[in-house]
């Protein structure tokens, strides 16, 4: 069944990620340019009523098995596994969260077929498709292409606008059974939610973060002291949280939170991917960072190169100064 | 007791400009500093928990690069028991070349295989085409669970409680029974500090271990065009000056924007 291109849909806790509409947007592109059909893999207890916001897609391959219930990437690369070899798309996307991360280097593994990481996106060129990948914590980029077909790609999210590929239309749906074994070595026993912090990060108007460039944990409080004259909250990036420096209620990124204040002053965060997506919808940001090729520039509005323990605690006497004047 | 190995690597660090070499499709060495990656020293630091928590050896292995050595005696001056590198094999861009050559290398290196619990980082900046944990996995014939932020072995039973973050803060925990490839996110404490004398010490005392890259490495599937510097898309307005301009700068956008 050549020329079909398939778009893995991310369901996450009973409900399609934003991503999915992404990565089907893109693939409607790649599709056409390779001219083939779009196909939504949807793996687990089915799509309900959801199925008809994938009309971005042709068809919709459905393969329903209690043993997919949630989204254990070993157990998706099985199924995935069996149904790939018997309708040999040219390729699979897959939204790369931390819901489905390893899924695309166990599939591969286990079909011997092409895996390209991070991608932030894919074009056809002389009938291949070619991937922009991230590296090097987004100071690097690579243009790869798969030496051969099928090849899996890993689409990071914010790919496309996820309106552009939510088309209300139900696609052809097509039934796909798999035989998967009852007992995994792997079995999922749960999942915990995170224990309530003393904030809500993701109700804040006014958030000032704070990434690896506040070198020290007594610098947070610089931190706190510019965000209580701001009337908003600390947050902080993954080598805050992994040192104990913030609780983990108050991480930005792919694993913590998704914020969009009105104000994000990003202190010392490199801007890495990771990070970037889960504070890049915010309606203003504002960086400052010693580092002036730091990504986190090319997503702010305002930038600063400098020595943020300087220039905070010179904001944080101006703010104050003014709430007096007032 | 456990046999733990922990498989760490090299990575670029990216506080160094990072220039791209005439041929375009590789970096330039010149411009490359080498700083072992942060995901793998929260991997080590994992490892060493679970040594202390419930005895046993742990091994930590590492392809030969410059700089490898350092690493390797910091790991053992933090606790490992042996340390050991893969010589006799070009450092490459593929994941899938680095993983496939380690899995290889395991089996055929001294005493190393069966183990317990092989960790490393879950992903590392350079994964151009996948992830080392997984490839290993499947290549061991060994489950896998990624991002994992907590594991409880129990001996007894050969089986582990491993908790894997999902997102928005929900974790995930799996029950899988030994022996299982872990690929860590974070350690259940930050990563330990060893004082400088301490490795010195390790670099008197202890030895590292050689073993030669063993079998064709597994086949790269990707072809690199080209590497580039991502263009600078809606890049920020910037401003200059001294702290307290800067700061009188950014408090009047504040306050155009009704934020103060």
């Amino acid at each position: 069944m050549a020329g079909e291109i398939w778009v893995l849909v991310e369901q996450w806790r009973g409900r399609i990620s934003d991503i999915t509409y992404e990565v089907l947007a893109l693939g409607r592109e790649v599709a056409e340019a390779l001219a083939g059909s779009l196909q939504a893999v949807v793996l687990g207890p089915g799509a309900g009523e959801s199925i008809f916001s994938l009309g971005a897609a042709d068809g919709a391959l459905m393969v329903e098995h209690s043993a997919l219930a949630e989204p254990v990437p070993e157990v998706y690369a099985l199924a995935l596994a069996q149904i790939i070899p018997q309708r040999q798309p040219q390729a699979l996307l897959i939204p790369q969260t931390n819901v489905t991360m390893e899924l695309g280097p166990l599939l591969a593994a286990r079909l011997a077929v092409p895996f390209l990481n991070s991608c932030r996106d894919v074009q056809v060129t002389d009938g291949r498709p070619v991937a922009r990948c991230i590296l090097y914590g987004g100071k690097v980029e690579a243009s790869v292409t798969p030496q051969s077909a099928p090849a899996v790609f890993g689409i990071l999210p914010g790919v496309r606008p996820p309106e552009q590929g939510r088309v209300e239309r139900a696609p052809a749906v097509r039934a796909l059974s798999v035989d998967l074994p009852t007992e995994f070595p792997l079995r999922f026993r749960g999942y915990t939610e995170l224990e309530a912090g003393d904030v809500d990060i993701t109700r804040e108007n006014v958030l000032v973060a704070v990434g690896r460039g506040i070198q020290r944990p007594e610098n947070v409080a610089l931190a706190e002291e510019l965000a209580a004259a701001l009337g908003g909250a600390v947050c902080g990036s993954r080598p805050v949280i992994d040192q104990r420096w913030l609780p983990p209620s108050r991480q930005v990124g792919t694993s913590g939170m998704i914020v969009k204040p009105q104000l994000y002053l990003a202190l010392g965060i490199s801007g890495a991917p990771e990070h970037a997506q889960g504070m890049k919808e915010a309606a203003l940001i504002v960086a400052i960072n010693t580092d002036p090729r730091a990504p986190i520039f090319d997503i702010a509005h305002y930038g600063v190169v400098g020595d943020l323990l300087e220039i905070v605690p010179a904001m944080t006497t101006r703010v104050k100064q003014g709430k007096q004047a007032a | 007791m456990l046999n733990i190995l922990v498989l760490v690597k090299l990575v670029p660090d990216t506080v160094e400009e990072l220039e791209i070499a005439p041929d375009g499709r590789s970096l330039d060495p010149a411009s490359v500093r080498l700083i072992l990656s942060e995901r793998d020293e929260h991997a080590l630091e994992q490892g060493l928990l679970l040594k202390e928590r419930y005895g046993g050896t742990l091994t930590v292995i590492a392809l030969d690069v410059p700089e490898v050595d350092d690493v390797l005696f910091t790991a053992l001056a933090k606790g490992a028991d042996r340390a050991v590198k893969i010589t006799g094999m070009e450092p490459g861009p593929s994941t899938w070349t680095a993983a496939g050559l380690a899995a290889r290398t395991l089996a055929a290196g001294p005493g190393l295989l069966p183990a317990d619990l092989i960790l490393t980082g879950v992903q590392a900046i350079d994964d151009l085409d996948g992830q080392a944990g997984p490839i290993l996995a499947r290549l061991l014939e060994l489950p896998y669970v990624g991002i994992t932020c907590r594991v409880e072995v129990d001996p007894g039973a050969r089986s582990a409680v491993v908790v894997r973050e999902y997102v928005g803060g929900v974790t995930g925990t799996f029950e899988v029974s030994l022996p299982v490839v872990l690929g860590v996110q974070s350690a259940e404490k930050p990563p330990r500090y060893v004082p400088v004398a301490k490795v010195r010490a390790a670099m008197k005392s202890q030895r590292l271990e050689s073993v030669p890259a063993s079998g064709e490495s597994a086949v790269m599937r990707v072809e690199i065009l080209q590497l580039m510097k991502p263009e600078a898309t809606g890049r920020a307005v910037m401003l200059d000056g001294a702290p307290e301009e800067v700061a009188a700068q950014l408090c009047d956008v504040l306050a155009a924007r009704g934020l103060l």
